[in-house]
């Protein structure tokens, strides 16, 4: 395996532990906003999806893919924490 | 120049990491979670900006407009779509999600074939990972939403030789990556293995249905964090991998929880159908009875009752009840009826169903109750309301070693000194078994409509 990929691996290991570590013990009223705020955060292929999509200087199939990545991962990322913004307003408003 | 750049860019992604992290530990407690879900979404613009500015090629027209598009989209969705339909939203938001990313790698792979700059082998594994995890995901969510949204029967549904099929698919997908792997121009190869990927998330997803949809959903958010990590390997981004990983982790947690609160494991979930379909038809044509209440008399019990606990299940969810039910509620506490909410975990189709619903009709969050809370007061409790629900409050659970829901943590209303049960009809619940409650000397039977029904209760509250 090259350097970087071992590299890479250490962060994923790692940052599985964090979100473990992080996540346990959450109320279950918060089960649904946690699921859908979380969800958003994976629509961070939209970085990903950005870097293919500027990989030939002209239009190709390559960028064509990484636009459509773009736009899916843009509405995960948006429709995600918007919703879940819109979940929480209501959990907060009945003044508990 | 560029150095300085790289380093910047870095810099952003591993503080949108940190901001992901912060922000899902504030998502986990009610008083910070609000702003827990705005310091993720400020971690994204940052790792989005910061992506843009270290962009050195040309396009951005193009990409503004991809960004716009989405960006639309997505708001339009999160603003229309009804409480009820969140189990669907969160499907369809995380369908995108491993859409996305396995187009990256996909994207990804094809840049490495016409640019004629072959990837390393190990890159070429992430890319297979990408793809295989990014597709299951995508045609998994697919279908789940199907099921949810009622385009597909919402039920299990067992292929003939399901197990054979998996298998077959496995292997499918092994060779077609190995041919891959061996000469990465292979087309034909890695399009079979794109399309095997997402028959396989079509076959996961078949055989689970109804009350096991909890687990579903919130295993295809792992999946989806997962696939954004592999899609992370791929274009070798240290802020796709960090939140890929902790998304990944979040989701399996949760799946974690929803298991436990059935009793079940995941493999039997995934793999199992319910239980094998051991006892549940085994005791032949039902002949015991059930009384049957109208709802004055209904209304009579709840009325006169000190303390009052309510159960919902889906049936309040797909009768769009929960503003009835809050308006009920709010008519006994105006007698001075003590009323409480008591939620199972795994009630609904998604976990956190009931509570969401109930927090739509402005039910006061102290009023909702864990099961462990209520199931120490059910003794206390004078009348128990059951709305829609069944497997979840079925005593067989505690009782009965033949059953296949037995050893599943219930609510315990059959504790409660009478019980209501607010139900269409005599159907099983999802796990096809007969229901003790329904049949005991203390439940009354009212059939109909929840939302009909739980107006008719109010509107008898007034007459009293």
């Amino acid at each position: 395996m090259s350097e970087s990929l071992i590299a890479a691996l250490f962060v994923f290991v790692l940052a599985s532990f964090t979100g473990f570590e992080v996540i346990n013990k959450v109320p279950p009223t918060l089960h649904t906003p946690l699921m859908s705020g979380a969800n958003a955060i994976s629509g961070i292929s939209v970085v990903g999806a950005l870097l293919v999509a500027g990989l030939d200087r002209e239009p190709s199939l390559t960028t064509a893919l990484g636009l459509f990545a773009v736009i899916f991962a843009m509405v995960n990322v948006v429709g995600g924490f918007l919703v879940t913004d819109r979940m929480l307003e209501m959990f907060r408003s009945k003044g508990g | 120049m560029a150095d300085v750049l790289f380093t910047g860019t870095q810099l952003a992604y591993l503080a949108a990491a940190s901001l992901f992290i912060v922000g899902l530990k504030q998502l986990g407690s009610p008083a910070t979670a609000r702003n827990g879900n705005r310091l993720g979404a400020i971690g994204m613009a940052i790792a989005i900006v910061a992506t843009l500015l270290d962009r050195q090629i040309l396009g951005y027209r193009d990409i503004a407009i991809g960004l716009a598009i989405g960006t639309a989209v997505g708001a339009i969705a999160a603003y229309r779509v009804a409480m009820t339909a969140m189990p669907q939203m969160v499907g369809f938001l995380n369908g995108l999600g491993g859409l996305s990313s396995s187009l990256v790698a996909i994207g990804a792979s094809w840049h490495a074939v016409t640019a004629l700059q072959p990837m390393a082998g190990d890159q070429n594994f992430s890319i297979l990972l990408g793809i295989a995890i990014g597709n299951v995901t995508f045609s998994g969510s697919v279908l789940a939403f199907a099921k949810l949204q009622g385009i597909l029967p919402g039920g299990p549904v067992v292929l003939p030789f399901q197990k054979v099929v998996d298998g077959l698919l496995l292997v499918g997908f092994v060779v077609a990556s190995g041919m891959f792997l061996q000469d990465t121009t292979n087309l034909p190869a890695f399009a079979i293995a794109n399309l095997i990927s997402l028959i396989l998330g079509v076959v996961l997803v078949l055989p689970i249905g109804g009350g096991d949809m909890p687990v579903v959903i919130s295993l295809l958010n792992s999946l989806s964090g997962l696939a954004a990590s592999a899609a992370g390997f791929v274009v070798q981004n240290n802020a796709l991998v960090v939140s890929g990983a902790l998304v990944g982790a979040s989701g399996l947690i949760l799946t974690q929880i929803m298991c436990k609160a059935m009793n079940r494991s995941l493999g039997s979930v995934v793999f199992g159908g319910f239980g094998g379909g051991t006892s549940s038809g085994a005791r032949g044509p039902e002949t015991r009875t059930t009384k049957e209440i109208d709802s004055e008399e209904a209304a009579m019990l709840l009325g006169y009752a000190r303390s009052v606990a309510i159960v919902p299940g889906y049936g309040m969810a797909v009768a769009q009840a929960q503003h009835a039910v809050r308006e009920l509620a709010d008519a006994l506490e105006k007698r001075g009826v003590e009323v409480k909410f008591a939620i199972h975990p795994v009630a609904g189709r998604m976990p956190g169903h009931m509570n969401v619903l109930l927090a739509e009709a402005n039910v006061p969050y102290s009023q909702l109750c864990d099961m462990e809370d209520i199931n120490a007061q059910f003794e206390n409790v004078d009348v128990a309301l059951v709305i829609g629900a069944n497997d979840v409050v079925n005593p067989a659970a505690r009782s009965d070693r033949s059953s296949p829901i037995y050893g599943m943590p219930i609510l315990e209303v059959d504790k409660a000194k009478h019980a209501i049960a607010i139900k269409r009809g005599m159907s099983k619940g999802f796990a096809g078994v007969e229901n003790e409650l329904f049949f005991a000397n203390k439940t009354s039977m009212l059939f109909g409509n929840a939302k009909e029904v739980v107006a008719q209760l109010s509107a008898a509250l007034k007459q009293l």
